[in-house]
């Protein structure tokens, strides 16, 4: 379990190019505090994944055990063609885009605050020039809206 | 007086309270301006919008820099939590902030010393802080979209993020997923949930519908929410019975949308241009619309 979000994707990412099978989930109930994820990894590994983390400074607060299913993140899209546009559901995000430029032309939906910073930061640039919103988001609709904008890629 | 909380995104703007106006495109309060682009600055303009339109509403606003690390929203909450029963108001909407069930229940608890019990509109992050926190209950208003209604349905996830499947594929059943939510606790004792079709539902019963005009675009317009959000507290700040204030919201919203002739590409601040002509039209046409004191449903 880490600080935010941001810390949880920076470990994420760095442990699946260091090959290690981590899984990004929601917490145990008994240590949910409103807008969180956490690591899931095998115990076996927990030595070197400590290790790997603390070298490169994204030490976790916390490493609990879990026996009980732990919640999946949404992992379902939904796609609305508009013609011109086409807008990408997940969860409560969504991302549009004009087709013929590939430009972020509106992002709505979410409730924690970095999505009017994320969405100041995008819109109005195009999908490979915006910044991806794993590097400034901070919460779980941040991460949403990644999982938005990594669909609207594989379909543009 | 309606009372607005919520963030800006911006990490260098400090807590500031106090009587906001809108200037253009821009919100200015205590010396500092915003741009109205979507989420808590969109809601303070339409409500502003519509509070000129109306003649009242006095608004105060209370409001924050956050960019997503909840430093911002824990000041606002600790701030909250300090002097909200300083402040006399008949109306609070509680909007983008970090939800942290912790500081819900201590800003939740801060709202019972106030002079009088504000009517309570819940909406994005502290809406979800709020069912996570298990006390829907103590909400007048709730204003989910379809997706965050399904959110409210699942008594599992803590954050929409972790919706069940089999819960967002109920998506065309708003109905019942409103009777599901209310079952578990989990739902204002209203909701004006957004959509194709608006519904305004009480302790879990649909009582009105809201689908006239439908505009596709909306949906991919950020802040159309919010602007809805900022109407329904507005109108019941002006004194509209709660069924009334959502209906006319809604229908408010719609017509802004509309005389706006959005494209998916559409900024918002081009529709809170419009939220006067929709506001005035709608009262005209519809006199029979009753202003009700406090606590009427």
């Amino acid at each position: 379990m880490f600080e935010n979000t941001s810390e949880v994707i920076q470990a994420e990412n760095m442990l699946k190019k260091a090959g290690w099978p981590v899984r990004v989930m929601g917490p145990p109930p008994e240590i949910r505090t409103g807008c969180d994820l956490v690591i899931v990894f095998p115990l076996i590994e927990e030595l070197n994944i400590l290790r790997e983390l603390d070298r490169a400074g994204a030490a976790p607060l916390q490493v609990v055990p879990v026996t009980a299913p732990l919640l999946a993140p949404v992992d379902l899209f939904q796609t609305k063609d508009f013609g011109d546009y086409l807008m990408v559901r997940a969860a409560n995000m969504k991302i549009t885009v004009a087709k013929d430029s590939l430009k972020i032309v509106n992002i709505s939906g979410g409730g924690c605050p970095d999505v009017p910073y994320l969405a100041q930061a995008m819109i109005g640039k195009s999908l490979a020039e915006a910044p991806r919103p794993r590097e400034l988001g901070h919460t779980l609709c941040g991460y949403a809206l990644e999982l938005a904008y990594e669909e609207l890629l594989r379909r543009c | 007086m309606l009372g607005i909380v919520g963030t800006v995104p911006d990490p260098e703007f400090p807590l500031v309270h106090g009587r906001p106006r809108l200037v253009g495109d821009h919100i200015r309060i205590d010396g500092r301006s915003i741009a109205v682009q979507r989420c808590t600055p969109a809601l303070l303009a339409a409500a502003l919008s519509a509070s000129e339109t109306m003649g009242g509403p006095d608004i105060y606003a209370f409001l924050v820099g956050d960019i997503g690390r909840g430093d911002g929203s824990r000041k606002l909450y600790r701030f909250l939590t300090e002097h909200l029963p300083e402040f006399d108001i008949r109306v609070l909407a509680f909007h983008y902030l970090q939800p942290d069930v912790d500081w819900h229940a201590r800003v939740l608890f801060a709202t019972h010393a106030m002079p009088r019990q504000p009517i309570l509109i819940a909406d994005a992050g502290f809406m979800y802080a709020a069912k996570m926190s298990g006390q829907s209950g103590s909400y007048d208003f709730f204003t989910p979209d379809v997706g965050e209604l399904a959110f409210l349905a699942d008594e599992l996830a803590p954050h929409p993020f972790y919706t069940r499947g089999f819960v967002l594929h109920q998506d065309n059943k708003v109905p019942d997923l409103i009777r599901q939510a209310h079952a578990h606790g989990n739902a204002a004792t209203h909701l004006l949930v957004k959509g194709a079709t608006d519904f305004i539902a009480h302790e879990g019963r649909v009582m009105a519908t809201v689908a006239h005009p439908c505009l596709d675009a909306m949906e991919a317009i950020g802040g159309t929410g919010d602007s809805l959000t900022g109407l329904l507290a507005a109108l019941c700040g002006a004194g509209f019975g709660r069924i009334d204030a959502a209906v006319l919201a809604a229908q408010a919203n719609r017509w802004a949308g509309s005389l706006a002739a959005p494209t998916p590409a559409t900024q918002m601040v081009e529709l809170i241009d419009k939220i006067p002509q929709a506001l005035s039209s709608l009262l005209l046409d519809q006199p029979d619309q009753k202003r009700i004191e406090h606590g009427g449903s």
